[in-house]
């Protein structure tokens, strides 16, 4: 068992088109890290110097990471981790 | 009740308890767990957004920013744009909205009925791309007024003002205040409302899960956040799938006979979720779940008809929130 990571269409250049991918690590950081090992360049798209890029949004089982613990938030396998850009949505 | 005229009539909006989705094993236990609805379908055009779209001309009004057949021009896939031309028509203004192409036939049916006129933006990149193209058409026409319910304070002071105290004033012991995250108007002014008279109370944001159209962007920077939103208001935040907010919505009518939208099936699915951790917790709670409008004009997107999947399957690559 491994934690899957959604990725976004427009992420998916970075993994040969898959929506979906596997990885290991007990942070979400850790976790990132050991994407960018098969997924050259995904991790400058996710992450800058400060942390989580301001139109990145990264949910835990659905839950939105930045109320978590960012990207120190604890990851184990079975876990899913939904990669979203941030976007005005539907209709308001 | 009477009121001299329908605006007048904004607000006040009924809080009724769901007692059968509220966890039964909770009851009698002193640490009882239940569930509200706050049904905004109750309001002059049938949503929440009947609240923001008074305040918002009221203010630009109080500015000097309208006069009689002033134009308000405003990026809106729907609600919003139907609470505008309410106002705007009983206040004597034009109205242009501008929404992706693929939203429901009938809020444009109504949205014409009001004497708005509908400006088309693509249907890829959803309302991201409508607020881009209203900007532009703004930057052309400098004397429309451009409301912007993004990031219009007036927005979050509607709720700051009426909502916020409706709730608290029907429900004092309130714990958790759900609500789906959008122009996070409802959120931010409700959350601040609540948050200054309890800081314990926890407010939670159900952000819909759209099809994959409704994220394609060119690049990740061309995302966006509503200038109102500050997310130190909220304790946390879901996404929440169209299947569960879908399903949910189903729960609300067959075991509360509630007929709302699909934005309060992903309010109610978060809300769920909170009180299972309740429950798991051994903790009261008086959870309150915003129903933003009724289900009438999400009838065409065939959600409320066959079975759970058939209804999935035609909602995805809709906007249904």
């Amino acid at each position: 068992m491994a934690i899957e990571v959604r990725i976004p269409t427009i992420l998916r250049t970075y993994t040969d088109g898959a929506k979906q991918i596997e990885g290991a690590g007990s942070t979400l950081d850790e976790l990132i890290t050991d994407l960018e090992k098969r997924h050259a360049g995904l991790r400058e798209r996710l992450v800058d110097g400060g942390g989580l890029r301001r139109f990145v949004n990264v949910y835990l089982n659905d839950e939105d990471v930045r109320f978590l613990a960012g990207l120190e938030t604890p990851v184990k396998d079975g876990d899913t981790v939904t990669v979203l850009p941030a976007v005005a949505g539907g209709a308001r | 009740m009477r009121y001299e005229n329908l605006l007048d009539s904004l607000g006040h909006t009924p809080l009724v308890g769901l007692p059968r989705l509220s966890p039964p094993a909770s009851r009698g236990s002193g640490a009882e767990v239940r569930l509200w609805a706050k049904l905004e379908d109750r309001n002059p055009t049938g949503s929440v957004k009947d609240r923001a779209a008074f305040f918002m001309v009221a203010q630009a009004e109080k500015d000097g920013l309208l006069s009689p057949g002033s134009v308000i021009l405003e990026p809106t896939s729907g609600n919003t744009g139907i609470s505008l031309a309410m106002v705007a028509r009983l206040r004597g203004y034009r109205l242009i909205v501008v929404m992706p192409e693929n939203t429901s036939e009938e809020r444009r049916q109504l949205l014409r009925m009001y004497g708005a006129e509908i400006i088309g933006s693509p249907a890829a990149g959803g309302s991201n791309e409508a607020v881009r193209v209203a900007r532009q058409i703004a930057a052309e026409h400098p004397d429309w007024v451009m409301l912007y319910q993004y990031g219009n304070e007036a927005n979050v002071r509607a709720h700051y003002e009426t909502t916020g105290p409706e709730i608290l004033a029907d429900l004092p012991g309130i714990t958790h205040f759900v609500a789906g995250l959008g122009t996070t108007g409802t959120l931010m002014g409700v959350g601040r409302y609540l948050r200054e008279r309890n800081p314990d109370v926890k407010i939670v944001a159900a952000e819909p899960r759209y099809g994959e159209l409704v994220y394609g962007l060119r690049n990740v920077d061309e995302g966006f956040v509503p200038e109102l939103y500050d997310s130190s208001v909220l304790t946390t935040r879901f996404s929440v799938s169209s299947a569960d907010a879908l399903r949910r919505t189903r729960e609300l009518i067959t075991s509360e006979g509630i007929f709302a939208g699909i934005s309060a099936g992903a309010a109610l699915h978060a809300g769920l979720g909170m009180a299972a951790k309740a429950m798991a917790a051994g903790e009261r709670a008086d959870i309150v779940i915003l129903v933003a409008d009724g289900g009438w004009k999400y009838l065409s997107t065939g959600a409320y008809s066959g079975t759970l999947d058939e209804a999935e399957a035609r909602l995805e690559g809709q906007l249904w929130a």
